[in-house]
This record gives C-alpha cells, sequence and structure tokens, in this order.
C-alpha cells in the first residue's frame, strides 16, 4: 500500500452546508406523529424492499462507506485506537476487495469516532488518508457538564484536529419543552465547531415520544446541525427504525422548507448486515439517494464492520464465513 | 468495472425473485388440468368444458379449469346436502379439530399458497405472503374456536344446511376462508364456486380438505364462470347464499332468490372515504394512501379511493404524495420488492382505463409518476385526480383500480357531509391527532368498517361489512356466525280461534267509539295516519271498514297510498336525531308508553276482543311487559371491544340502521305493533309501521299513547291499509334502510324483489311463524340484533 493520500471515491455533488437559521417554535408547534402508523411503516418496509445477490453486496459495501467506525470504551488506550484507525483504512481484506472488484473504490470508512482524549492519536494515525476523525463531546454521554466547559471541550477537539463534532444535546429541555433553551445551547455548539461539522446526538432512547424526537430534530437543524444522530449508544433504547423513520421525515421536511439538506446517523445498537440494509432501504425510501452518501449518511458502529465482512465473503465464496477468518481492530 | 462496483454507484434495487417453483411444481403434478372437488374425490377434467386460467402478469397459460356442467353443480348440492346430516350432528369439538386442521395445513404450505396466488391473480408476493395467507390460517383458527364454543354460546340456534357460496377473485382464498371457516364452524355444508380468473388456490384447499380427512361432501368446490353462480344461487336445496362481488351482481342475487327462503348475505363495493384532517401525522397519512388504494393494485372493495382531505393541508398532502407515487415500484409480482403487480384480467384493466378516460374527459387532473410499466403484463399506474367535483363519474363510481381521487373539505361536517354522500358505505379510514376530531367523525360515518389512523386491517375476531349497498351481515367476529345459524323456533299453537266470551264485546259504532247517550249520534271521527307527532288525513281520501270477528263493523281506517308512506318515511328520516338520543332517555320513553298503556289497559283489551274475539287483557299485559324488556334493554345492548393482534381497541358498536318499515302480523292488533316498535326505536331507529289490515284498530289507539308519552315526532310513524300494497312501497323506497315483514308467502317475495333498489336490510317471515305472548320468541335479542349494524371502529394508540 503506497503512502500517497487517495480520496476515497464519492459521487455526491458538494453540500452546502445547513447554515444556523432563526428558531421557529410556530413550526415546533405544528408538528403530529401517530405512533403506531409509524411503527406499522417500519414494520413492513423490510417485507417491501430488500436486496440479493450482487445488489446485496454493492449495498454492504456502502454500508461500510458510510461507517463512523467507533470507539468509546472506558478503556481505550492510543493502541486501541490505532488498530481502530488501520481498519478505518482497510476494512476489507484485500483478497475480498479483488474478487469483488472494487479496488478502484479505495474503500475506506467514512469517519472514526473516538473520545476527545483520542483525536490526536486518531488524527495521526489517518494521516494522508483523507478520512475525517470525529470527537464525541460536550460531556458525551449525558451531557450535563457546566455550559462553558462543554463548549471547551468541542474547541478543544477542534484544535487537536477533529474535523467533525458529535454533541449531546441536554435531554431536560426537550422534556420539558424547553425549545428555546434547546435551540440557544445547539446554536452555541454550532458555533465553537467553526468549519467542523456538527452532529446533534437527541439520545432519543430518553425523549419519551416520538414527537419530541421529531421537534427536537427540527430544533437543532434551525440550530445549524449538519447531522442529527440517534443516541449516544449508551442508553438503554439506542437507534430504533422508528425514531429513525420520523428523524428522516424531520429531515425531509427541514429541505423541503429550507432547501438544506442535512445529514442523519444512526447509531447504538447496529450489528448486523441485515440491519444495516434496512436503514439503507428507508434512507433511500424517505429521502432518496443523495442521503446514501457519506455526507448525508452515517452508521456509528463499532462490530457492524464485522458482520458485513463475514457476509461479503459469503457472497464471494458461498461458503458461510466465521468471525475469526477477518482481521480485527 | 465489474457489477458489485457499478451497483455500488447506482445504488438500485435488483431483482428479487421469488421462487416460482413451490406452485409450478405442484401445477406440473396436476398436469395443469383441473377437475372439481365434489363429494370427497376429484371429476374427471372433460375436455370441452376446460378453460385457461392465466398469468396476469406474463399472459402465460397457468392451467386448465373446468366450467361445471349443471349435472355437476347438481351433483355437488346433492353432496352437500347428503354430507349435513352427520356433519351438523358432529360435535363442535370434532369440527373444531378439523377447522384447526386445515388451519395448520395451510401453514404448512403457506409458501406454495402464496405463490400460487400471486402467479394466478397477479398481487405482489409481499401481500400474499404477509398478508392473505396468514389472515387464511387466522380466520380456521379463529373458527375452530367457534365450532368449540358454538353450543354454549349459541343456544337456540341450528346450522343451515347447505351453502352456497360464490367468492370473487381479488383476494381468492382469503375470500374462501371467510366464507367456509365459519360456515362449517357452525355446523353447515358448503358449495363454493371461486371466481373463473382465480380458482385454482381453491382447488389446492380442497387437497388440504382431502388431507385431513374431511368428510366427503362437507366442503365442495366447483369452478366456472357466472353462470354456474348462477345455478347455485337458484338452487332449491341451498339453504343460504353468501356472496362477495359487484354490487351490480349483489342485487341481481338479491331479486334471484327473492321469496325462496334462502338466507342471504352480501358483501359488495364501496367507494369508501380517506378522511384527512389538518391535525394529521400527514407523512403517515401517505403511507396509510399507499396501503389503501396501491394495495392489492387497487382492486379491493373497502379500499379508501375518496381521499378527503381538509383545504389547508390539501396541497402539502398532494405534493408529498406524488412525490410517494414516484417511489412506488410497478412490475413482477413475485418479486419481493415490488409494490403494485398486475390487474387481475384484460377486462378489468380496460374498465379501468376506461373510467380513467372518464375522469380526464370530464375535466378531473390525472397525475401519475414519471415511469412507465411493464408491458408483457396488465398493469396500470397508481393515478391521482385532483380538481374532481363529487358530481364526477370517478367521484362516484367504484373503479376498482389503483386510482385515487381528491376532494377537499373545510370543517368536519363538511368532510362527513362528502364521506356519506355515496351509495355504499363498507368502509372509511379517519385520520387526526385529536381524538375528538377522530372519534366523531369515526361515529358519523356512514361504513361498516372504520379505521382511525390506519387502513385496510383486518382479522378474524373483528366483524366486516357494509352499510346501505354495500351490502348487509358481517364476515368475522361473533357478529359474523348469525349469518349461517338460524334461530329455533318452537310449533307454533293454532291461532287462538275467536273464543266466544262471556264478557260483552264494546258495542261500537262505525266511527269506533261508543255514542254517549243510547239516543244520540256519536261524534263522527275522521280515521287518519299517525306522521310526524300528527294525525294526518290519507292523502286518497279513502277510508277502509273494519270488521269483527262475526262480521259486524267495527270502525273505519284510514286506506293508505303511496303518498302517506312517502310522507312518513320523510318525518321517519327527518327524526333521525332520536339516534342521538341517550339509551337511557330512550328507555324512559318506553317505560312512559307502557305507562299509558297500562292507563288505557281495559279499553285496550276490550278493543282487542273486538277486533279478534280473544282475551285481549292478556295481550295487553304482555305487550306492557315487552315494553319493560326493551326500555331494559336500550341502555344493555352493548357493543363489544374485538381481541384483535394489534395494540389498539377494536370497537364493535352498535348502531341503529335508521329508517324502518314495520308490516305486522296478522293476529295480535296491539302486541304484534308493539313487538315491532319497541326494539327498534329502543335502539336508535325510526320506524314506519303498517298495522294489521285485518286488526288495524289498536294500532289507531296508540296514537293518543305515543303522543302523552313524549315520543318525539316523527320516531314513530302509522299509516294504516292493505298490508301488501303498503309494505311494497316501503320496499320500494330507497330511503328506507330495512324492513321487516310478517305476511304471506307472496308477499316476502314481492318486498324482497322489491328492496333491492337500495339492498334494504331484510328479514321476512311467514305471518303466523310464533306465538308472540311468548318471550322467548316474542322478545329478545334476535330482534335487537335485527334492529341494529355493527359498525368495528379500529383504533390503534401510542403515546
Amino acid at each position: 500500500m503506497t503512502a500517497h493520500a487517495v480520496e476515497p471515491q464519492t459521487h455526491a455533488a458538494p453540500l452546502e452546508r445547513n447554515p444556523i437559521s432563526d428558531f421557529n417554535p410556530g413550526w415546533i408547534d405544528t408538528v403530529r406523529i401517530n405512533r403506531s402508523a409509524v411503527e406499522r411503516r417500519v414494520a413492513t418496509l423490510s417485507g417491501r424492499r430488500t436486496v440479493k445477490k450482487e445488489w446485496q453486496a454493492a449495498w454492504l459495501l456502502r454500508a461500510i462507506r458510510c461507517m463512523d467506525l467507533t470507539t468509546l470504551s472506558g478503556d481505550d488506550t492510543p493502541g486501541t485506537v490505532q488498530r481502530l484507525c488501520a481498519k478505518a483504512r482497510h476494512p476489507l481484506r484485500s483478497d475480498l476487495v479483488a474478487a469483488l472488484g472494487i479496488a478502484d473504490l479505495h474503500l475506506s470508512v467514512a469517519a472514526v469516532c473516538v473520545y476527545h482524549t483520542f483525536v490526536s492519536t486518531a488524527v495521526a494515525a489517518l494521516a494522508g488518508s483523507g478520512i475525517p476523525v470525529a470527537a464525541v463531546s460536550t460531556g458525551f454521554p449525558a451531557g450535563l457538564s457546566p455550559f462553558e466547559t462543554r463548549l471547551e471541550e468541542i474547541r478543544a477537539s477542534v484544535a487537536d484536529g477533529a474535523q467533525e463534532i458529535d454533541i449531546v444535546i441536554s435531554r431536560h429541555l426537550v422534556l420539558t419543552g424547553d425549545w428555546a433553551s434547546l435551540y440557544a445551547e445547539v446554536r452555541a455548539f454550532r458555533e465553537a465547531c467553526g468549519d467542523a461539522h456538527l452532529k446533534t446526538i437527541l439520545a432519543t432512547g430518553e425523549l419519551g415520544t416520538l414527537r419530541n424526537v421529531y421537534q427536537a430534530s427540527l430544533v437543532c437543524m434551525q440550530a445549524g446541525a449538519d447531522f442529527i444522530k440517534t443516541s449516544t449508544g449508551k442508553e438503554g433504547v439506542n437507534a430504533t427504525p422508528q425514531v429513525s423513520l420520523v428523524m428522516a421525515r424531520a429531515i425531509r421536511e427541514y429541505y423541503e422548507r429550507t432547501g438544506y439538506k442535512v445529514g442523519f446517523k444512526p447509531a447504538g445498537g447496529i450489528r448486523t448486515a441485515k440491519q444495516a440494509l434496512e436503514w439503507l432501504i428507508l434512507m433511500k425510501e424517505e429521502l432518496g439517494d443523495e442521503w446514501l452518501e457519506p455526507q448525508l449518511f452515517r452508521f456509528g458502529a463499532s462490530s457492524l464492520l464485522g458482520d458485513i465482512e463475514r457476509q461479503l465473503e459469503h457472497f464471494v465464496t458461498g461458503q458461510y464465513s466465521a468471525d475469526f477468518r477477518h482481521p480485527t481492530h | 468495472m465489474s457489477s458489485v462496483a457499478e451497483i455500488y454507484t447506482t445504488m438500485s434495487y435488483g431483482p428479487a425473485p421469488e421462487s416460482a417453483a413451490p406452485a409450478v411444481s405442484w401445477l406440473d403434478a396436476h398436469q395443469r388440468r383441473f377437475g372439481m372437488f365434489i363429494d370427497g374425490a376429484w371429476t374427471e377434467p372433460t375436455e370441452e368444458r376446460l378453460f385457461a386460467t392465466i398469468n396476469p402478469a406474463n399472459r402465460a397459460e397457468l392451467a386448465q379449469i373446468t366450467q361445471a356442467s349443471s349435472a355437476e353443480v347438481n351433483a355437488a348440492v346433492a353432496a352437500a346436502k347428503r354430507a349435513f346430516p352427520q356433519w351438523s350432528q358432529t360435535p363442535g369439538h370434532v369440527r373444531a379439530r378439523y377447522l384447526y386442521a386445515l388451519a395448520r395445513q395451510i401453514q404448512k404450505h403457506s409458501r406454495r399458497l402464496a405463490v400460487l396466488e400471486t402467479l394466478d391473480n397477479g398481487k405482489p408476493i409481499r401481500e400474499t405472503r404477509d398478508i392473505d395467507i396468514p389472515l387464511v390460517a387466522r380466520h380456521f383458527y379463529h373458527h375452530a374456536g367457534w365450532a368449540q364454543l358454538m353450543e354454549r354460546e349459541l343456544p337456540g340456534y341450528a346450522p343451515l344446511g347447505v351453502v352456497g357460496q360464490i367468492i370473487p377473485w381479488n383476494f381468492p382464498l382469503l375470500m374462501l376462508a371467510w366464507k367456509i371457516a365459519p360456515a362449517l364452524a357452525m355446523g353447515n355444508t358448503v358449495v363454493l364456486k371461486p371466481a373463473e380468473w382465480t380458482s385454482l388456490t381453491a382447488l389446492a384447499f380442497a387437497e388440504l380438505c382431502q388431507s385431513v380427512g374431511l368428510p366427503a361432501g362437507v366442503v365442495n368446490i366447483v369452478t366456472g364462470d357466472g353462470q354456474v353462480g348462477a345455478q347455485i344461487v337458484n338452487h332449491p336445496d341451498i339453504a343460504k347464499i353468501a356472496f362477495t362481488g359487484s354490487t351490480e351482481v349483489g342485487k341481481i342475487i338479491r331479486s334471484a332468490t327473492a321469496g325462496s327462503g334462502k338466507k342471504l348475505s352480501l358483501e359488495l363495493g364501496g367507494k369508501s372515504p380517506f378522511i384527512v384532517f389538518d391535525n394529521a401525522d400527514l407523512d403517515s397519512v401517505v403511507e396509510g394512501v399507499v396501503d389503501a388504494i396501491w394495495f392489492n393494485q387497487g382492486q379491493v372493495c373497502c379500499a379508501g379511493s375518496r381521499l378527503l382531505v381538509q383545504e389547508d393541508v390539501a396541497p402539502a398532502l398532494i405534493d408529498k404524495l406524488r412525490q410517494r407515487m414516484e417511489r412506488l415500484r410497478v412490475g413482477d409480482p413475485l418479486d419481493k420488492a415490488i409494490d403494485i403487480g398486475a390487474i387481475v384480467a384484460p377486462a378489468q384493466l380496460e374498465k379501468i382505463t376506461n373510467l380513467v378516460d372518464q375522469g380526464v374527459s370530464e375535466g378531473a387532473t390525472k397525475w401519475q409518476p414519471s415511469w412507465a410499466c411493464p408491458t408483457e403484463g396488465y398493469f396500470f399506474p397508481p393515478t391521482l385526480f385532483t380538481d374532481v367535483a363529487p358530481a364526477s363519474t370517478i367521484a362516484q363510481v367504484e373503479i376498482f383500480g389503483p386510482v385515487l381521487v381528491v376532494l377537499t373539505f373545510r370543517t368536519p361536517a363538511e368532510a362527513l357531509a362528502l364521506a356519506n354522500n355515496t351509495r355504499y358505505g363498507l368502509a372509511a379510514s379517519i385520520w387526526s391527532e385529536d381524538i375528538n376530531t377522530a372519534l366523531d367523525a369515526a361515529s358519523q360515518v356512514k361504513a361498516g368498517v372504520v379505521w382511525v389512523n390506519s387502513t385496510n386491517l383486518f382479522d378474524a375476531a373483528a366483524g366486516f361489512g357494509g352499510y346501505r349497498e354495500s351490502g348487509f351481515g358481517r364476515e368475522g367476529g361473533k357478529e359474523g356466525l348469525y349469518e349461517y345459524v338460524r334461530r329455533v323456533l318452537p310449533p307454533v299453537a293454532a291461532p287462538a280461534s275467536p273464543s266466544r266470551s262471556r264478557r260483552k264485546p264494546a258495542p261500537a259504532s262505525a266511527n269506533g267509539h261508543n255514542g254517549d247517550g243510547d239516543e244520540w249520534p256519536g261524534i263522527d271521527r275522521t280515521p287518519k295516519h299517525f306522521i310526524g307527532g300528527k294525525q294526518s288525513r290519507p292523502d286518497g281520501g279513502i277510508s277502509r271498514l273494519v270488521y269483527g270477528p262475526q262480521g259486524e263493523l267495527l270502525g273505519e281506517v284510514a286506506d293508505g297510498n303511496r303518498k302517506d308512506i312517502r310522507n312518513a318515511v320523510e318525518a321517519a328520516r327527518k327524526a333521525g336525531g332520536w339516534a342521538k338520543q341517550t339509551a337511557h332517555l330512550r328507555a324512559q320513553i318506553l317505560y312512559y308508553i307502557a305507562e299509558n298503556l297500562h292507563v288505557r289497559a281495559e279499553e285496550l283489551a276490550a278493543r282487542i276482543q273486538a277486533q279478534t274475539g280473544r282475551d285481549g287483557e292478556r295481550e295487553v299485559a304482555v305487550a306492557i311487559e315487552r315494553l319493560f324488556t326493551y326500555a331494559a334493554w336500550a341502555d344493555k345492548y352493548d357493543g363489544a371491544v374485538h381481541s384483535t393482534p394489534l395494540r389498539n381497541v377494536t370497537l364493535a358498536m352498535v348502531e341503529p340502521v335508521g329508517v324502518f318499515g314495520l308490516i305486522c302480523p296478522t293476529a295480535y292488533p296491539l302486541l304484534g305493533p308493539i313487538s315491532l316498535i319497541a326494539p327498534t326505536i329502543a335502539l336508535g331507529n325510526t320506524v314506519v309501521l303498517v298495522p294489521s289490515t285485518a286488526h288495524p284498530l289498536s294500532a289507531i289507539d296508540l296514537y293518543q299513547v305515543l303522543e302523552t308519552s313524549d315520543v318525539p315526532a316523527g320516531v314513530v310513524n302509522i299509516v294504516t291499509g292493505e298490508r301488501d300494497a303498503l309494505a311494497q312501497v316501503l320496499a320500494d323506497h330507497n330511503n328506507v334502510d330495512a324492513l321487516w315483514y310478517w305476511g304471506s308467502a307472496d308477499g316476502v317475495a314481492q318486498v324482497e324483489r322489491a328492496s333491492v333498489g337500495n339492498l334494504k336490510q331484510m328479514w321476512t317471515h311467514n305471518d303466523a311463524d310464533r306465538d308472540w305472548l311468548a318471550a322467548d320468541v316474542g322478545d329478545g335479542q334476535e330482534f335487537l340484533r335485527h334492529a341494529t349494524q355493527i359498525k368495528n371502529i379500529w383504533v390503534p394508540y401510542g403515546a
């Protein structure tokens, strides 16, 4: 492998960044979500759409391309982060890359996602790869440290080279309906990010209702979020198809009303290739093909890649695979 | 570039074909030629009577099936008739085992059945696999339970005999299940004819009947076109016809079976409203619309084909719908990622095309997605019409295709007016996040099935069926069982002969009242009808003389005519607010009528005796008690909450039918009218009553009773005159919703035939079918059931 940088292949036109808009409380009030209908939609979607054979393999490759390969463990060390970064550069065994005929794609993951402490380690490990580093921030995962501390944390990660900042919102502001304060908080985070992209984690498992999820999504987008993200991975319930559908619809409405495209990142509990395909289908159906590109769609995942590797080996060889056959991180 | 790399770039959906093999090998094993299943065995296919059944997705012939001969239909009915005595005596538990075994067989062979259905009908494999076949199995499981429980839950009811069942092509196996499962559970035997375009799964089902060892003749499957159906309908040995299909054919069947004594249930067409209020979750509404009108290519009797949307959200919703339609996928029904399959047959495709063309020519705006349909089979793209007026053809006529028309409304009241502006009344879908708005609309919409924030939900535990010209009878739930049983009435004792009473009949003058001095003439009274709370003169200005049992003149009554009936129906319709009164209040009024009858008991008894020669006291006493009975029932004849497999409440609400025509039995001048008026008005109906032609005077006595009992004007209207002439006018009247008739066999035939105009709900009887003095047959739930219809309201919930 040569050392020079290779830009992973991308097909989407450059995106105009979602700017900070004025807070629009009237819009928030009109939100109506019917939970049963949302559940029916996601329950039947997997029966309405599927991809098989070459299509399935190609879609799984796309899932890798949209992956924020993540480690957020209390026992992370520089060593584990470096190993993760190596995997990010070469997510697939080279014999599989060859057999799939995709060498020209220079497939990598979308980003590597770590705590602030390991941002500089990851930036160094990914040097020349073009793979950005994302930092979870603002008192992740609870987001309840002092406001100034949280802003400082963003600035520190950006200073260390993080190009993407995954912040957590204050759930209490959602649960008490204090949308103005939520807007102000997220807007401040966005301003602290500067050129770094802002992903706002809603922690949907702690928001109580799907209506809250949709409303919080709108507030975050008005405050300038580049992505809205479901979960930290640390809540009792993380990314579910239901909240993903609701957030995707919020993104669609936001785009229809403002003309700005905001990305979506489900995170937490996405472990299987089958789940990954279901999320890609959801994106394609609800938002369209543009949301199948890493600039508008990410998986937050740590173990998903392993299952995708096994499925791709099965596609190539016709034999079911085993986890130890693929290099770990 | 490898194909994987290429797909990685386009992120397209590839083909995802379900294998046709399980169905193809089954067809091949039968050499693709099918006889029929009669008396537990297969008939030999006769060359000259075979016709092709095709796959509408590619026009390929699937198999040759048989056009039943008249001899074969007769053989099927004879086999069912032979099987009936033993099957009907088979213990419920044993019948339950057979039904349970059928459910299991269906599950075990679900893939083959799903694929076969998709091949034969053209509907997407997703639907047959995820909806049709699981519902089929569920229906047999559920009714295995009813077979088990019949004896305890339906005492006093018996199976009917041989049931003729004719089913449509849109849900071939599911409609078979809806017909056969309850019929067998209740101990009937069956001759079923599937639609000629889609007979294969019925034949596959017949094999399952063989494999579970169902006794010969219990289920017979005959195939062929409408002539075969007509022979079933007209067969004298068939006790009941259950039909699902078009309103047009339903009306033919109604006429054909008039006076035959056959019980009838009809599940017919619809033009169901899909009502969207501005506080609905519009993105979910869009998916609801997809499931309403693009489910099964729109070939669904309960399809939400009229989208009624509140004006302020109409542009946004239409925009969302168009975007969604662009993403729908039409194509090979065996592809697992297809939304819309093939239209069942070229004739149906032509019908859809013509109606769509007509919509365009009438000025509506047609919109279809930019992509094109496959051309090798019979396909039609999803279609949306805007700028549609309620008067336009496509807003009125059932298209039975993937075609949606949009109308807008301003207020809830207007939404309901538009929703109910149809001759149909099968289903409705109501979308609002506000519980008040949603339930208010659900209660007012004229439809047998209402889905709140959902659409096209079905389950064996919930009744399905329509109001108005969408037919009558329910399928599913306990309410559906009554379509397959009859009330066992004890033999009627010889009609009480006019006895010589010791008491002297009340002397009567020609005007029906005693003079107050022996020498004085009575004050002449003009005999009148009772219409709209007032006594009104007969339109024709003709009176009839009423005689006693010895031929003595007792008095005069008005001789009603068409216009009197017309006026009475108008008054009854106007009094519709009665249905909105509380049951408590209706009960109070019934008690009040009883009280006032009691005050006049002696006079009423004398009048009965004068007319019939029988002791009238008992009849008056029973009439008073009967009023108490129905006053008691008024707030106790409840609906139910069905246990359907979904997080929801499925409310089986009991609703009044509307305006009733009541044709009284001859023999009981007072008890007859009371026995018919009390149950109907107790539950909120309004009535036009025709008293006994021979003994009408007691009904006339009721005028003043009703006037003094706070009965609101128009709730009870009474028109005297010649029974069958007036019954005919009522049966013929399109604003009368139901008719109860006691009278002659000829009269039954006449009113049943006349009822076809609006398919009113008929309950017809031999004049002397029961002893009205006996509480177990003279009143009770049988009457209440016929006085009501059940509306199933599905309300999914979730915070």
